[in-house]
């Protein structure tokens, strides 16, 4: 078995970033808090199944533990870091603030990622888009009464006002 | 570990005999898993996700057959142009994972992995699919009732690639229905998948997740055509369907495990066998 050591490049917020000394078989997830000094993406079943490490990857929303690091060299990969480019809060943030869809606060960074892409790509989702959009996000402080509120903030201000984009 | 991304079929075949053994990687929502759980430690990987002609799909006009390269994606599955051209496999493609999932996970990762619980295998068998298979040496196909051999085991040969999967549609019903402990993020307890093909009066149903392959009720398929005439399936009755759940119920051989027991799964796919078909005879 070789483990030599390896290199290789990842686009991140926009940012080419050199991966080094990592083991190729480690995934996107471990690469970016581990290698790139990205926390905000989180980690937390490896698995696929709590959506806390939700990325968007060329213009998909992932789960960034399932992405093979080394495989990734040609995409183009968004986190919660690069949603917005000056630590501002995005419209989906603010919204999570405002109706209260934060408890213990891990879950959502997926959410906000996930809740992006969905109205990145569906500016106007109604009630049973926005359930099945964050389907693969698991939230066990909220019950989601208020993370679906949230969402419907910010749908309702992307309605009513051209609000920033954030990429 | 070395990692190969080829663009093409050829460069990944070549890869593939150039590093026998290589793992191979489509979305990665199987493979990672095991990796990260460190159940798995490659040593070359493969990886096809490049390969734009694994990404595609289409009708042969030669032979009428839907061609379903292994890179489509769930999410391809369940969205429009394919989801009109195979409701049942667009109906399974929306029970599988999270949107997260399904726009990583393909339909040649399900057959590669070839879980009993794999939510598009019993489509396939439904289907009476075949899947193409490519190495260095040549490309041949297999019906899909002879590549799964047991659990997460298939004839696939570690110099080949899943290239696609065809399929010649009918003109009746198809449908998937599943059980599992909640309606999103859920690997099957239970699955059906049923195909009413009018031209040669018949109906095909394949189960999942209740015996070491997929399994095709073929007593109960036999019965159900002695029963009424099913070129015209408003002929088959509500008694029939009940009866038609309970034949196949029969031919289910499932195990205990930490997903379910082997009675519930039994009970299960008796359940959605007789609903699939009640679906298909009012389908009309």
């Amino acid at each position: 078995m070789t483990d030599s050591p390896e290199f290789f490049r990842l686009t991140v917020n926009g940012e080419s970033r050199n991966v080094t000394d990592a083991w190729l078989g480690e995934s996107l997830l471990y690469v970016l808090r581990e290698r790139l000094g990205l926390p905000g993406t989180k980690g937390a079943c490896e698995q696929g199944e709590c959506g806390s490490c939700t990325v968007i990857m060329d213009g998909d929303a992932v789960c960034a533990c399932l992405v093979m690091a080394a495989d990734a060299v040609d995409a183009t990969i968004t986190t919660v870091e690069g949603l917005t480019p000056d630590a501002m809060l995005t419209d989906v943030q603010s919204s999570f603030l405002a109706a209260g869809g934060v408890q213990c606060g891990f879950c959502t960074p997926g959410l906000v990622v996930a809740v992006h892409h969905l109205l990145d790509v569906n500016p106007n989702p109604s009630e049973n888009e926005i359930r099945e959009a964050i389907s693969g996000n698991i939230c066990r402080c909220t019950g989601y009464g208020r993370i679906f509120e949230a969402v419907r903030m910010a749908r309702e201000q992307r309605v009513t006002v051209r609000v920033r984009s954030p990429r | 570990m070395t990692i190969s991304r080829p663009l093409t079929i050829d460069e990944a075949v070549r890869a593939l005999a150039a590093a026998p053994g290589a793992h191979l990687l489509q979305g990665g929502t199987d493979v990672m898993v095991e990796v990260n759980f460190a159940k798995r430690r490659p040593v070359d990987v493969v990886s096809l996700r490049r390969i734009a002609e694994l990404r595609r799909w289409h009708v042969d006009d030669s032979t009428g057959e839907i061609v379903v390269g292994a890179g489509v994606r769930w999410s391809d599955a369940e969205r429009e142009p394919l989801r009109s051209a195979s409701p049942a496999l667009a109906q399974a493609a929306r029970t599988v994972g999270s949107p997260q999932i399904r726009a990583s996970g393909t339909i040649g990762g399900n057959l590669g992995t070839c879980s009993p619980a794999g939510d598009g295998l019993p489509v396939l068998s439904a289907l009476d699919a075949s899947v193409v298979l490519r190495s260095a040496v040549g490309e041949r196909t297999v019906s899909i009732h002879d590549f799964m051999v047991g659990p997460k085991r298939s004839v696939r040969r570690d110099d080949e690639i899943i290239v696609a999967v065809r399929w010649l549609p009918t003109s009746g019903f198809e449908g998937y229905a599943k059980i599992g402990v909640r309606n999103a993020m859920v690997i099957a307890v239970a699955s059906v998948c049923l195909v009413h093909d009018p031209r040669s009066g018949s109906v095909r149903v394949a189960l999942g997740a209740v015996g070491p392959t997929i399994i095709r009720a073929r007593a109960a398929e036999e019965w159900l055509r002695g029963a009424c005439d099913l070129r015209n399936i408003s002929t088959v009755t509500a008694a029939m369907t009940a009866e038609f759940g309970e034949r196949v119920r029969s031919e289910a051989r499932a195990i205990d495990d930490h997903r379910s027991t082997r009675n519930y799964r039994h009970h299960g796919v008796g359940v959605l066998a007789a609903r699939l078909l009640d679906r298909a005879r009012k389908a009309t």
